[in-house]
């Protein structure tokens, strides 16, 4: 059997989805053996250079670069999968949600108590930063998602016992221990 | 005279007293029915809607109907078990509820239930509601992030002489359950725990002591909501 291609993003996320992927220990021995990895972060591949058969975004949409990468994904990979909160319902970056965007802006640059240094006042306006959106959007309302796998982070054997199903089209068995919110 | 009845959930025979409801009947005969704003020793007000069963064919809430002889009553079937996982996903997206943010996490009532009924992610758009946090008490926060609105708190937590310490206050789209600002002054510790106990989700939290207990500890971090009762 020809290897499985896999790709990975975060996008407005930590990063603790991928550290748990690296949480499946030995296996990952077995998953060199199943898949290959394109663009993602593990790698450093910044492009797509094949057909992706899995994409596995952590994160939801908090700017203009986030909502370009997942939709690159999207075109690029056959099967999207939301890993973690984040991706599922923004997570912690959404806790600003409810604030407006000006608001949120001012307080972290301007009134803020850690904001010494910025004596001038200006918030970041470079044409090379990604706009910010009006608030984080999960990604299944930015685009078509197929699966999900909830949990902050998602449990290693969640993230491995759907890996191993999808890409073997075997069934998966979801113990009451794997799904977890936090 | 005879007081006892008997009626079937899903085809197992159930025994209870006369004027049981069927939630409390089912609980004595080791049958769970997922329940929410429900309380014992408070009278049920059916809200939310979790308890739903079908009796004979017909959609009820079985906190607030009594059992009667000869009921034919379905409770866990794939169709009463994928309404009662919609209703619990209307309240996650009405609300704010950030899980991996919150002290109640493992110990919510809510969360315990959307695990029981596997929802990965709500069909529902989120809505993201603008909500205050009350942190004027010494003793607890009141989150409306969290509020399900189920009236626990203010039908069991009350002051010696019957006041209580928690009310509606708007109603619509705006209805919230607050504290009474006078009464949150002077709440003790013990009143504090109680309303973070009784509080299903995490919208009543005791201060000064979140996240004491460790991940995999945690009421529902291993079983299932109403495993102490299912036989």
């Amino acid at each position: 059997m020809s290897k499985k291609i896999i790709a990975t993003a975060s996008l407005a996320g930590c990063f603790g989805c991928h550290m748990s992927i690296l949480d499946i220990d030995e296996r990952i021995l077995d998953l060199v053996e199943l898949v290959e990895f394109n663009k993602s972060p593990v790698d450093d591949i910044k492009k797509f250079t094949k057909r992706v058969d899995v994409g596995i975004i952590e994160g939801g949409c908090c700017n203009s670069e986030n909502v370009e990468n997942l939709k690159y994904f999207r075109e690029n990979c056959d099967v999207l999968i939301s890993l973690g909160e984040c991706a599922i319902m923004g997570g912690l970056p959404a806790l600003r949600n409810g604030i407006p965007i000006k608001e949120c802006l001012e307080e972290a640059y301007c009134d803020g108590p850690t904001v010494g240094l910025n004596t001038e006042k200006i918030i970041p306006n470079d044409p090379e930063l990604p706009m910010i959106l009006d608030k984080v959007y999960p990604c299944h309302e930015v685009v078509k998602v197929d699966y999900y796998l909830p949990g902050c982070p998602p449990r290693a054997d969640l993230i491995w016992d759907a890996l191993v199903a999808l890409l073997t089209g075997s069934e998966m068995d979801l113990p009451y221990e794997v799904i977890k919110f936090d | 005279m005879n007081n006892t009845i008997k009626f079937k959930i899903d085809g197992k025979e159930i025994v209870a007293e006369m004027g049981k409801t069927i939630v409390e009947a089912a609980k004595e005969n080791g049958v769970y029915i997922p329940t929410l704003c429900n309380f014992p020793g408070v009278p049920p007000k059916g809200g939310c809607r979790m308890c739903t069963i079908k009796i004979n064919g017909r959609f009820m809430t079985s906190c607030t109907t009594p059992a009667a002889a000869g009921m034919e009553i379905e409770s866990d079937t794939a169709e009463i078990n994928d309404l009662r996982k919609s209703i619990i996903e209307l309240l996650f997206v009405s609300g704010n509820h950030f899980c991996p943010a919150c002290e109640k996490s493992g110990n919510c009532e809510l969360q315990a239930l959307a695990y029981k009924y596997q929802m990965m992610v709500p069909k529902f758009p989120y809505s993201f509601p603008l909500k205050e946090v009350d942190a004027s008490s010494p003793k607890i926060i009141k989150d409306q992030n969290r509020c399900v609105l189920c009236q626990r708190c203010m039908k069991t937590i009350k002051t010696e002489d019957g006041e209580r310490y928690f009310a509606f206050e708007n109603r619509g789209d705006k209805l919230e359950v607050i504290l009474d600002p006078e009464l949150g002054q002077k709440m003790t510790d013990e009143i504090a725990k109680l309303a973070m106990d009784n509080c299903p989700v995490g919208s009543i939290i005791q201060k000064e002591v979140g996240f004491v207990e460790p991940i995999g500890t945690r009421k529902y971090d291993k079983e299932p909501i109403g495993t102490d009762i299912d036989v």
